[in-house]
């Protein structure tokens, strides 16, 4: 079995950062906008090389999305920066009019998303966005799974034109994934090759996918593990190929089972090829304060967590 | 340029259309539409450089939006007559597969539109966005809106006239339709808002009034005060004072028409106060 180690661990939202810093330098049309979190979101130094080409709105959420609608008319592009709760649902309405259905070309970047904010509890851990954002037609939903993907992805969004939802993260996490990768909006990557199981996974828990495979090999099971970094167009093929192979599924994500990576995947499976699912995901609860990982024990959202719903989803084979 | 009578027939043009796109469907907006009939005149045919030969990104010429998109009747007829689109296709208001939509779009293509407004509340952070999109361009047009009175109750606008004065947008003319009506009544008996010329100036904006809002003179040489006052570290807003259904005696003074359309005998008696000068669609 193909194993992946790392040496460092990061945050996805300095993906971002990096992201847009290099952005900065190689995309004059490229602005940034943040609601009083640039240190959150790592924009100091996109701001330092660029003070021309950032805006500080404050805090006010619904300014900042209408703001950035407007920028794109003159040809800019908009990243915004916030939290993802503040980034999704306490602007959902000028998101829908000024942003989506204006056709505009903004990226709509939001950090500190799931559970793993950590200590500042539910009123900051939205758990909701993904099934926010992907219902809003022509949106792009993506949620990279560690620093060099988040980095790779912000790169990417600014040479796709139309409105995207970019998700990413607080805590450290390893990074596992090349440096420098290209980025493909919609393609899912196989990691590892299984015959037993399907574990697709977004965000942080593509990492605890990984952890549950390596377990999971050691009891003699296989599992084929696909990172789903774009949650919105899905990719259909590979889901279907692999659970074609394999008989069952498990969708493993730092969100609501309701309108989540899982439930994109089962309207996929249920459409074109019935199989058995199980879903790491919360359950239909907010958060509360605790460190990531306490959290992520508490809310089944860890490899402990992914190998039980395999357990349980290759008993319904 | 046109002179004023040209623009005077040109609004007893509109306001037909106007009145003829909502009982069509029997639905729509007449009554804002018809309250903002000589601004929307003024600023398409005299005070606006722009072009009609569209483009999204609208790059050295003014550009205007409109937040209070329940108006849209007024637009579309003003922008149609302009030469955006044909005259004809104003016959599809509010119809299946149209571009024009009950509330304005992008979605559809339709040309001299640059942003969905309906929700209300949004367009002066759109608006406030553009500008500084030509600034960054170095374009050195100006962006104008517009508001409704009522719609000022929503409070991402005073986030926007917050962000605008704080961030000196000086290449921006808001203006506000004061025509003191909303859906359920008078704007002070629903939620009365207090002196909107005080809450401009304390936000740090500089205020045009515009006392005659149906009058193209007034609008012209208020609107030139306006442009006169850009480039001086401040926004510019303009309080337009309107009278709602204007141009239509038993649609004006009251909410009643504020989205309601007329029937068949009503449509004779408001297309009788205003023979058609130009041709109808």
């Amino acid at each position: 079995m193909k194993t992946y180690t790392y040496t460092q661990k990061k945050d996805t939202r300095s993906g971002f950062g990096d992201g847009l810093t290099e952005l900065g330098r190689t995309n004059p049309n490229v602005v940034a906008l943040c609601a009083d979190l640039i240190g959150s979101l790592k924009m100091n130094q996109f701001i330092k090389e660029n003070p021309e080409r950032f805006f500080q709105i404050g805090i006010a959420e619904a300014n900042m999305m209408g703001i950035a609608a407007g920028l794109t008319i003159g040809g800019k592009i908009p990243f915004t920066g916030t939290f993802a709760n503040f980034s999704t649902g306490r602007v959902y309405d000028q998101i829908r009019q000024s942003i989506a259905y204006s056709d505009k070309n903004v990226k709509i970047c939001a950090s500190h998303a799931g559970v793993t904010l950590g200590e500042d509890g539910a009123t900051h851990q939205i758990l909701e966005d993904i099934g926010l954002m992907k219902m809003l037609p022509g949106m792009v939903v993506i949620n990279p799974c560690d620093y060099n993907q988040t980095k790779a992805a912000t790169i990417a969004i600014a040479d796709y034109h139309g409105p995207v939802y970019l998700r990413f993260g607080r805590p450290s996490v390893p990074i596992f994934t090349p440096e420098n990768q290209t980025f493909e909006i919609g393609k899912a990557i196989q990691l590892t090759e299984g015959k037993d199981v399907t574990i697709v996974a977004t965000g942080h828990l593509v990492w605890e996918a990984l952890e549950a495979s390596k377990a999971l090999y050691e009891r003699g099971i296989s599992a084929e593990v696909i990172n789903i970094h774009t949650i919105k167009p899905l990719d259909d093929k590979a889901i279907l190929d692999s659970a074609a192979k394999t008989g069952c599924i498990v969708t493993a994500e730092e969100h609501n089972y309701l309108g989540g990576l899982g439930e994109s995947v089962s309207r996929v499976l249920a459409k074109h090829n019935p199989t058995p699912q199980e879903f790491v995901a919360t359950n239909d609860t907010f958060g509360e304060s605790g460190t990531p990982a306490q959290l992520m024990e508490k809310y089944g959202l860890n490899s402990n967590a992914i190998i039980k719903a395999v357990e349980t989803v290759m008993k319904r084979k | 340029m046109p002179n004023t009578q040209q623009l005077k027939d040109l609004t007893t043009q509109v306001r037909r259309d106007i009145l003829r796109m909502v009982h069509k469907v029997n639905s729509g907006h007449p009554g804002g539409s018809l309250g903002c009939a000589e601004f929307f005149v003024s600023l398409y045919n005299h005070i606006m450089e722009h072009s009609t030969n569209f483009n999204m990104d609208g790059k050295g010429e003014d550009l205007f939006f409109l937040s209070n998109g329940h108006i849209s009747p007024v637009y579309y007829s003003v922008l149609a007559r302009s030469g955006y689109f044909p005259v004809e296709e104003l016959n599809t208001f509010r119809l299946i597969n149209s571009r024009l939509q009950g509330h304005p779009t992008t979605h559809e293509g339709l040309p001299g539109i640059r942003i969905a407004s309906g929700s209300l509340g949004q367009g002066m952070s759109v608006a406030l966005g553009a500008a500084q999109a030509k600034k960054l361009n170095n374009d050195n047009h100006l962006i104008y809106s517009l508001h409704g009175d009522g719609e000022l109750q929503e409070g991402q606008n005073w986030e926007a006239i917050m962000y605008a004065s704080a961030k000196k947008v000086d290449n921006i003319i808001s203006t506000i339709d004061l025509n003191g009506q909303q859906i359920d009544g008078s704007t002070d008996t629903v939620l009365a808002m207090g002196n909107i010329k005080e809450k401009f100036e304390a936000f740090g904006w500089i205020v045009i009034e515009i006392e005659q809002g149906n009058d193209i003179d007034s609008i012209i040489s208020g609107m030139a005060e306006a442009k006169s006052k850009t480039g001086q570290g401040k926004p510019v807003c303009v309080l337009l004072k309107t009278v709602m259904g204007n141009g239509v005696d038993f649609m004006m003074h009251t909410h009643a028409w504020h989205g309601k359309a007329p029937n068949d005998e009503q449509l004779a008696i408001g297309l009788a106060q205003n023979a058609e000068t130009l041709g109808d669609y």
